[in-house]
């Protein structure tokens, strides 16, 4: 949407904001504000009347509504009238479902005839088209989760008609998937009462249910499973307080058939089959949290077990998931967790931990991997089952290590770094298989190990003792099998090799994993081989700009460590060594043909800088180098995120006295040209990104107090201002708002030092504003842009202007009444100005302001209400119902100025 | 009939083999090893005291006959001589018998004079047009490097066999020294050149009628080609420097490989650790750190080829890397004519510069960089360019081996500041040897070898999407490199395993001829009275006389029995005309036993045994002593001596049998 477009949207709102439209007219009379005049001119359009500005009251069903409900039936039922679109339907239904939670759906059938009338219609499907029927089962349960409009929606057998099985199950309509998936989510919504429930039993609509979870469509499939466990859960509802549980053989009829449908899912020797039931016994336990579950568990149990012992074992990724899901059900008892321990649970054949150990033993490796990370995400767990499991996420680095230790000879360090890892764990030869099978199983497991092992590091839950330096080892022996460099004893490893050169999914892993080791306290001898690989992966040609961002994400995160090694806050003197090869390298980097390299090194650039400008070491190695010259350079790219990357990298080079140029005299000069080189890409660049990391390092300079900037700092502001006002990027007028706060609290702090020691009274009365620091304002060009920004046609801007208006209101004039408004000398012509701006005429100039006339206006707008109306989404006024009901009449052509138009 | 390949050459990139088949000979390129010139000492186009002041090379027992040919410079020993080059075997078949030279790219024809103007070759060569005109100016080029620096000494005592064993290496282990030869004329050029008939993609050329022969695009190089040599039941694919990447030419025609018996596989990147594009990446950012710190960039190259695709990236680097001020200059003899020639071929460019022709636009955007004066070509270093000259600069010129052409000169200029670059792009020579007699050096050296042939990851892709039944190719390709031994991935990796083959061996290709194909004349063939024998298939007996010319078979009528006329005629045609006996009837179908027993009683003869056999029935005729032994694809009637019962018993089985 372009800009014209939004501002008359915005339009429109701004417009009731200022006073007139939503009943605030009175208000601002009242007040004897100066927008009553500009209400005048502007009567309130349609679109505008009150209805749609009362807030929370929308919701509710109003006389406007009402009105045109009955019209918007006949339209539903009319199967010559093309309903506009599926949105339209589910926006209707979720207006009716927000309506019946406030208020009772039998009164509202009662009310409206016409929805019943709907509902009877659609029993003749043959007119109705598949869309509204769908729309018409999902209302139908909608209305019937209430239990006194079930009842009455029974009278007429309605239900039964649309959910029985001689209604839906029998329409042509039947083999659109939409229509089946209404049907399921009418029932979803109406199963919610013991009525529903015997109706679900006498209507047959538990066996459709089942014989929909094998559905083509997956929606529907989904969904079916899902109504499954609501009527289960309906079933045992109320069983749960007081007496214990019985076992399942007395359980409600409609739960014993949904549990004896699973049992026999779980029989079949059918993948799919055993995936549906294992998928509601997940979504059963993850959902509910009811003692009756540890009865269905003791049940399902041994037949859960049993999966195992087949080969291959069906739905694996299922069965990890309900594993997990039956796992994390913790305390249900308010007295705190109890528990595997309950006594229903301890006499189940199969306790869930046995479970969860046979299947790590018995997946493949690729699908153990996360029920292993889910097992060791749990808050309780046996410690020998994390082991287990913690052995399993290690199992294929340590193949790794074993694979690449030198054979012959004494075992050598990989070796026994693998022998570390793999303690405790039985086997490896899964996994070994899986990595040699294929590079695809090999890149994948890999890959996921990698990941999984990252995720366990910086969880709360990660083991301990953490094997680091193995872990180091391996994935510096994963990058060197990549780039080809590693040095393989072993056919195996030759493999690998093979495998694995130039991969660079791996290779993006290996790093992030490897970035994140550096949390973890290394040796030095380790440190060294970091540093080593992750040079050699920046300076490889073969690098792909993918791997080479995370080289130097790892880099920093490498170096960050170091420092934590040393102690203090320099780098240590291996770190130092690292960045005299990583320079030449960073140099070469600028200078690729190849942009997203480019970009990369300068946020590197960054990154370095402002972690280690300040440290002597590093501004020698930087400056003895050519990187911030061609950083300079790169000011032009033609890539705009790459001069983006520049100005941020240049401005903070620039902000820590890191330029190219050494000698002082030029220092000046360089940095004078900087300055006026980031202006000149502020108000010239064609693309949004440079110029708004040029006012992220002014506005950055300026709240350092830099130099340049403090030298003239209102002609910097000016001059800002000035080319930030015609920018056509909503970001970089909001990033200028940014600015002018920075300047108005250092100017404002200028003017009235506060010092924590200083004797003084509490101020009984609100501060005056220093009559310099409401000249300074009015001296520049500050409030024409705020001004500006208020009307401005995104909504963030505005919103920030306003924020900065109230601060500078409450800093200036807080307790100024309305009646000074018209006081200043200049502010008729400003109001004019103003007003012109919210017509949208802003070529006008505001023309010189008096402090005083500035104090008036701000005293005048009501800012508040201003603001409470921007933090609304500006659809809030067509996201009404009415509006939502007068567009789909609009679209079939039912409303009545349309068939007056019509004659 | 077996398939024979005579293999020529050991150098993989350069091949040179002579296929034998269906009597036709074919050579399959003819590429010429110039590595050998790393033996020489440069030839300096401006006399270089440094090179002709290097110390003369003596034998460990103080013998001084051999200072005046070899030099040493840093602990190498150099030739000091016109560089020589390593032909492909003359003495592995003699090869005044080859009826066809197939070329299948512009860097794989090197050696064409040495075979054309001296071995008694008589016969055609086939290449595509810009092969032909590119590969013209790669031997112009070299011939007028080699020309243009005449030096009057030979040298020849090193080749004594006991000479070269004393040598240090790699002088020591060089092969066939004797062999080597000195570079050809102009005249040997053009003479052969004269011999190519030029073709175009998808042609199919029939040679004597025996086999086709068929260039297809392979992606590499403007024309570059490879090949289908087919008989109407045998598909030989010959695969020599072929490329899967989107650079300047056509893309590879895989399709038409499939269905192969045998593919020859050649060519292969010689860098296979190295992408193409991580390489470009590379030789950018290096040109413009050094351009940037004041230094000249050197690149030696070829004057056709991947130098396109590299002024292409310059073309859009130099303006974001701010080097748009910088002179980018191309020298060769041949420079115009190349930048003019790749211009010109739009049928043999990739889609995309194809459809720039139309437009109308230069194909290559270098015709862009020559109009704003930012690249400037020039013949060589003397005339024009000593008044253009401008530093920093970046400097395109041969020859790449660094021994010969106008690079040996800018060698000697910039070597000695660290602030030059040399840039090696061209993957034919080891960088470290082209650089031995320049030691020490100064300049920085970056090696970014760019080889946009098929690596082993696309060749096992190609050999799973064309599924030929057996592949041979060099037996470097059957195992990993030796520098990088562990590196299985780095090989062939088929099944059946391909065969290879080194210089100066000859294969027996894996399959046999098994078919001809025969036409049948239409008057004979209406004569043809087919017979079903069972469903679907039907047989005709033909008597005619076959007619064999030029390859190809014909059955002809017979001849009609001429009558006698005159008898000295007579005499003549029964000589000439083969006998026409009076031809046997062929039989067909088989005997039901329990019918044919009912038969023989019926026809008198009693006591009659059948006995069940593995292969059939023997029916035994007690009385008569007599065995009919009946098989399914043959009867015997055994009786003693009685020619009579044998007659009836035969006519009795013959009763069963379908003849025609």
């Amino acid at each position: 949407m372009g800009p014209e477009k939004r501002r008359g949207l915005w339009w429109c709102e701004a417009k009731a904001l200022w006073g007139g439209a939503c009943g605030c007219v009175e208000r601002s009379l009242r007040r004897g504000g100066a927008w009553v005049g500009v209400e005048k001119r502007n009567p309130p359009r349609p679109e505008a009347d009150p209805g749609k500005c009362r807030g929370a009251s929308v919701l509710i069903m109003d006389p406007e509504c009402s009105r045109l409900l009955p019209a918007l039936c006949a339209v539903l039922a009319d199967p010559r009238q093309p309903v506009a679109d599926d949105t339209c339907l589910e926006k209707l239904l979720d207006w009716f479902k927000t309506v019946t939670e406030t208020e009772s759906s039998l009164q509202l059938l009662q009310d409206h005839p016409c929805l019943v009338e709907l509902l009877s219609h659609v029993l003749k499907p043959q007119d109705v088209s598949p869309r509204v029927l769908s729309f018409a089962l999902r209302l139908a349960g909608a209305f019937a989760a209430q239990e006194d409009c079930f009842q009455y929606l029974q009278q007429g057998d309605l239900l039964l008609g649309l959910f029985g099985e001689a209604g839906a199950l029998g329409w042509s309509a039947w083999s659109i998937p939409s229509v089946r998936s209404g049907w399921i989510q009418g029932l979803c919504a109406l199963a919610h009462h013991p009525s529903a429930l015997h109706f679900l039993a006498d209507s047959g609509a538990v066996d459709t249910v089942f014989s929909l979870q094998g559905d083509p469509s997956l929606f529907v499939a989904s969904a079916a499973s899902q109504l499954l466990v609501y009527i289960l859960a309906l079933s045992m509802q109320g069983r749960d307080a007081g007496s214990p549980i019985p076992e399942v053989a007395a359980w409600p009829v409609c739960a014993q058939k949904i549990v004896s449908h699973v049992q026999e899912s779980l029989h079949s020797t059918a993948a799919p089959q055993v995936t549906q039931a294992l998928n509601v016994l997940t979504t059963t336990f993850g959902r509910c949290r009811s003692p009756w579950m540890e009865v269905l568990w003791g049940q399902l149990s041994p037949l859960v077990a049993s999966l195992l012992k087949r080969d291959p074992i069906p739905a694996a990724h299922s069965l990890v998931d309900l594993l997990l899901s039956v796992a994390r059900l913790g305390s249900w008892d308010a007295a705190g967790w109890r528990g595997w321990e309950s006594p229903v649970l301890s006499s189940a054949a199969c306790g869930p931990w046995e479970i969860l150990a046979q299947t790590l033993h018995r997946l493949s490796p690729t699908q153990a991997g996360p029920l292993a990370l889910g097992t060791l995400k749990l808050q309780r767990c046996p410690q020998e089952l994390r082991t287990q499991a913690f052995g399993i996420l290690l199992q294929p680095l340590a193949c790794i290590l074993k694979a690449t230790a030198q054979a012959p000879g004494p075992p050598g360090k990989s070796y026994h770094l693998a022998s570390g890892l793999l303690d405790g764990t039985a086997g490896g030869s899964m996994t070994v298989d899986t990595l040699l099978s294929s590079k695809s199983a090999c890149v994948g497991l890999l890959c996921q190990t990698l990941a999984h092992l990252e995720e366990l590091q910086t969880l709360p839950q990660c083991p301990s003792p953490w094997p680091q330096e193995p872990l180091l080892d391996a994935a510096v022996i994963i990058l060197r099998l990549c780039d080809g460099s590693a040095d393989p004893s072993s056919s195996g490893a030759g493999r690998l090799c093979g495998t694995l050169a130039g991969c660079i999914r791996v290779q993006r892993a290996a790093l992030d994993f490897l970035g994140t080791l550096s949390q973890g306290m290394s040796p030095q001898e380790s440190m060294l081989q970091v540093f080593a690989i992750l040079l050699k992966n920046l300076e490889s040609p073969e690098s792909s700009p993918t791997v080479l961002k995370k080289a130097f994400q790892a880099t920093l995160r490498w170096l960050q460590s170091s420092v934590k090694t040393s102690g203090c806050s320099d780098l240590s003197p291996d770190a130092l060594l690292f960045l005299g090869e990583l320079f030449p390298v960073l140099q070469k980097r600028l200078c690729s043909p190849c942009w997203e390299v480019r970009d990369s090194a300068l946020e590197f650039l960054t990154h370095l800088s402002q972690h280690w400008g300040g440290q002597a070491d590093f501004r020698e190695e930087l400056q003895s180098s050519e990187v911030p010259m061609l950083a300079c350079q790169l000011l032009q790219d033609p890539e705009s995120y790459v001069r983006a990357s520049a100005v941020a990298a240049t401005g903070q080079l620039f902000s820590r006295g890191l330029q190219a140029t050494p000698t002082s005299s030029e220092n000046l000069q360089a940095q004078q040209g900087l300055l006026m080189d980031l202006m000149y890409i502020l108000s010239t660049d064609s693309e949004g990104f440079p110029r708004r990391a040029v006012l992220q390092v002014f506005t950055q300079w300026l709240r350092d107090g830099h130099a340049d900037v403090a030298r003239d700092t209102e002609w910097f502001v000016t001059t800002v201002l000035q080319a930030v006002s015609r920018d056509l990027d909503w970001e970089v007028r909001v990033q200028g708002l940014e600015l002018v706060q920075v300047f108005l609290t250092q100017t404002l702090g200028r003017f009235r030092p506060r010092c924590p020691y200083a004797v003084t009274l509490p101020e009984a009365t609100s501060p005056t504003p220093h009559p310099e620091f409401l000249r300074t304002l009015c001296r520049l060009p500050l409030f024409e842009f705020v001004f500006r920004a208020l009307f401005d046609c995104d909504r963030p801007v505005a919103q920030k202007a306003c924020d900065l208006l109230l601060f500078l209101r409450d800093e200036t004039a807080p307790s100024s009444g309305p009646q000074e408004t018209r006081d200043g000398p200049n502010s008729a012509s400003v109001e004019v100005a103003l007003q012109r701006w919210q017509e949208g005429e802003q070529g006008q100039p505001l023309g010189d302001l008096e402090p005083e006339a500035m104090l008036a206006l701000l005293r005048s707008l009501d800012l508040e209400g201003l603001q409470g109306k921007l933090a609304k989404s500006s659809d809030h006024i067509e996201k009404s119902p009415q509006s939502l009901l007068q567009d789909m009449l609009a679209t079939v052509g039912m409303l009545e100025e349309n068939e007056a138009d019509c004659y | 009939m077996k398939i024979r390949l005579y293999c020529l050459s050991g150098h993989p990139t350069l091949p040179c083999n002579v296929l034998k088949f269906k009597s036709t000979t074919i050579m399959l390129d003819c590429g010429l090893d110039m590595t050998s010139t790393l033996n020489f000492l440069p030839l300096p186009l401006v006399q270089s005291p440094r090179l002709s002041n290097l110390p003369g090379w003596s034998l460990k027992d103080g013998s001084v006959f051999l200072d005046k040919e070899l030099k040493e410079c840093s602990g190498h020993v150099f030739v000091d001589s016109v560089p020589e080059f390593c032909l492909p075997e003359t003495e592995l078949i003699d090869l005044s018998t080859v009826d066809v030279i197939l070329i299948s790219n512009y860097h794989c024809m090197m050696a064409l004079p040495y075979i054309t103007e001296h071995t008694g070759f008589t016969g055609t060569v086939y290449a595509t047009e810009p092969t032909v005109q590119i590969g013209r100016l790669l031997m112009e080029e070299l011939v007028n490097f080699i020309e243009r620096v005449p030096k009057a000494q030979s040298a020849s005592l090193w080749k004594n066999k006991d000479v070269q064993r004393l040598l240090p290496s790699p002088l020591k282990d060089a092969v066939e020294v004797t062999t080597w030869r000195r570079c050809y004329t102009m005249q040997e050029v053009n003479s052969a050149l004269s011999k190519i008939q030029l073709v175009g993609y998808s042609q199919k050329i029939e040679l004597f009628g025996a086999v086709q022969v068929t260039p297809l695009s392979s992606g590499y190089a403007l024309g570059s080609s490879n090949w289908i040599i087919q008989s109407h039941y045998e598909k030989v694919s010959y695969v020599s420097g072929s490329s899967l990447l989107t650079t300047h030419p056509q893309p590879m025609d895989q399709a038409s490989l499939k269905n192969s018996d045998v593919l020859l596989l050649t060519g292969l990147t010689q860098i296979p650790t190295a992408n193409p594009d991580g390489m470009v990446g590379e030789f950018c950012s290096n040109l413009a750190l050094t351009v940037r710190n004041g230094g000249n960039v050197l690149v030696p190259c070829y004057p056709s080829g991947v130098i396109y695709d590299l002024l292409e990236c310059l073309y859009q680097y130099i303006d974001s890397a701010g080097l748009s001020s910088i002179p980018f200059y191309f020298i060769s003899p041949v420079a115009n004519s190349s930048l003019e020639f790749s211009q010109i071929f739009a049928e043999w460019l990739c889609h995309n510069k194809q459809s720039k022709v139309y437009l109308p636009e230069p194909p290559f955007p270098h015709a862009e960089l020559i109009q704003t004066n930012k690249l400037k070509h020039y013949p060589s270093i003397h005339g024009d360019f000593s008044n253009d000259f401008r530093q920093p600069c970046v400097v395109f010129t041969g020859h790449p081996s660094l021994r010969c052409g106008d690079v040996v000169h800018f060698m000697e200029l910039w070597g000695k500041s660290s602030l030059n670059t040399v840039i090696f792009t061209e993957p034919d020579f080891s960088y470290l040897e082209a650089l031995a007699p320049y030691q020490p050096l100064a300049m920085k050296c970056v090696y970014c070898p760019i080889d946009t042939r098929l690596n082993f990851i696309q060749v096992s892709k190609l050999l799973k999407e064309v599924q030929p039944l057996h592949v041979v190719c060099p037996e470097q390709y059957t195992q990993p490199p030796p520098a990088q031994s562990h590196r299985m991935d780095l090989m062939i990796d088929c099944q059946p395993p391909a065969m290879s083959y080194r210089r100066a061996e000859v294969l027996a290709l894996p399959f046999k001829r098994r078919y001809e194909k025969i036409e049948i004349m239409p008057e004979l063939a209406d004569s043809l009275v087919p017979m079903e024998i069972k469903p679907g298939i039907s047989l005709a007996t033909v008597s005619a006389v076959l007619h064999t010319k030029d390859n190809k078979h014909i059955l002809q009528p017979p001849p009609r029995p001429t009558q006698p006329t005159s008898s000295k005629k007579r005499k003549r045609v029964s000589e000439d005309v083969p006998d026409c006996k009076v031809l046997k009837p062929l039989l067909s179908g088989s005997i039901p036993v329990e019918q044919f027993v009912q038969t023989l009683e019926k026809h008198g003869f009693s006591d009659i045994k059948v006995e069940d056999t593995a292969k059939g029935h023997i029916v035994l005729l007690q009385e008569a002593e007599t065995l009919i032994q009946l098989e399914e694809d043959s009867t015997h009637i055994i009786c003693d001596n009685d020619e009579t019962l044998r007659v009836r018993l035969r006519d009795l089985v013959l009763k069963f049998l379908q003849k025609f």
